[in-house]
């Protein structure tokens, strides 16, 4: 199979809700999911950091958060010039599309792991640190000096926002706890990790269907960004994997991430930070189409990229 | 009504759940006491907000207080939220107990 097969339970999302079935996962439901998932992600990158020494990740990282920049900074002028969408809109989609999607994250691990292609657990620490500087960036774009921003409530929303808490505390957790410290709980966040992430997928695909209605409205502009934007990235993603001389498995992760769409930090934040942006367009592009593309598509291609620009970079 | 009860408003805003953050703070900085804050569904202006995930779920504020403090809420959320938001705020007369609360 092309793709990982708990994308299944996307699709069957998606299918209940054109059908308009009345499957409904309840808010709690989501919550809890969501928390568990951020959690397991964090306390499994923690684990696999703790075999590594910290202070060799600060270049990399530096390298890995500083290249993202280029997402949202090439974004906004094709969003503005060539889709002719107004500042705001520009610089709220480009915010949602240099931020990073969990989840996309989740499944590309999840596809390395059913191949065997080995990836370094540390990669999580890039997944938290990626998450809020593109959307600085972002409401710097649709701000430039004009307007006033609550830097605070922003930072406050997003660093104390439950997904960087918990990917961060999971990361710390799992490294002061070690291998061995973690084993008990590892039936509970390892074992059932991919079962949780198959109902996650369910009410992801029953939300995404609801986000197409939003991108009818937005045109054929959009919807090519959608698809065109996560190539473009997850190709720089290889690129910079190959400077950084990162694995096969790395790489795919990296791409992924680069090519990934936020749709949960990001519309918090920029409701906040840049209110009179249409959230249907960012929400409607970054989860109706570039998720469902990256799942389906994206990362079987930047493992195909990955796996045959491997020799050429390295 | 009882003499008991003393009038008051009863001020109801529904408004996108991201809006808390930066709402509720500015309800005690415009004299409110207190609120009780609820999650709600519905369908509007904007669509259905089924409240699936964050970015379609609404809240409800209610606010029990006196009618100029009722006025300076209402102008306040008409002139930083309205423009912006997806945010409906109504105003009714209410009667309670232990005015001195509200």
């Amino acid at each position: 199979m092309p793709f990982e097969p708990v994308i299944l339970f996307f699709l069957l999302g998606l299918l209940a809700a054109l059908l308009r079935s009345d499957l409904k996962i309840p808010g709690v439901v989501y919550e809890a999911l969501s928390i568990f998932l951020l959690l397991a992600i964090g306390l499994k990158g923690g684990v696999e950091l703790a075999r590594h020494d910290v202070l060799d990740l600060a270049l990399p990282a530096l390298v890995v958060v500083g290249v993202a920049m280029v997402i949202p900074l090439a974004c906004f002028p094709i969003l503005v010039r060539v889709g002719r969408l107004p500042r705001a809109d520009a610089a709220s989609i480009a915010a949602h599309y240099g931020s990073v999607s969990v989840v996309t994250f989740a499944v590309a691990s999840s596809f390395l792991a059913t191949r065997a292609v080995p990836a370094d657990g540390y990669m999580t620490v890039f997944l938290a640190l990626l998450e809020l500087p593109a959307l600085l960036v972002g409401v710097f774009l649709a701000r430039r000096g004009q307007g006033q921003v609550q830097w605070s409530t922003l930072l406050h929303e997003v660093l104390a926002g439950k997904s960087i808490v918990l990917l961060a505390g999971g990361l710390l957790i799992g490294w002061f706890a070690g291998p061995e410290g973690i084993k008990p709980l590892d039936r509970l966040f390892f074992d059932l990790f991919k079962g949780m992430l198959a109902f996650f997928l369910l009410e992801m695909g029953l939300v995404a269907a609801g986000r197409l209605a939003d991108l009818r409205r937005a045109g054929p502009f959009l919807v090519a960004f959608a698809v065109g934007a996560p190539v473009c990235a997850g190709l720089l993603g290889l690129l910079t994997a190959g400077m950084l001389d990162f694995s096969v498995g790395n790489a795919v992760l990296l791409a992924t991430l680069y090519a990934s769409a936020s749709y949960i930090a990001a519309p918090a934040a920029m409701r906040i930070a840049v209110p009179e942006a249409n959230p249907a367009l960012s929400i409607g592009a970054a989860l109706g189409i570039t998720f469902p593309f990256n799942l389906m598509a994206g990362i079987p291609i930047y493992y195909w990229l990955a796996v045959h620009m491997n020799g050429a970079l390295s | 009504m009882s003499p008991a009860l003393t009038s008051r408003k009863l001020v109801t805003i529904i408004c996108e759940a991201e809006l808390e953050a930066l709402l509720v703070p500015e309800l005690a900085r415009h004299g409110a006491r207190g609120y009780t804050l609820t999650e709600a569904r519905g369908q509007g202006a904007r669509g259905v907000r089924d409240g699936a995930w964050r970015a379609s779920s609404n809240i409800r504020i209610e606010v029990l207080c006196d009618a100029t403090v009722a006025e300076r809420l209402v102008d306040m959320l008409q002139a930083r939220f309205y423009a912006d938001y997806g945010i409906v705020v109504f105003v009714v007369d209410a009667a309670v107990l232990r005015p001195g609360k509200f």
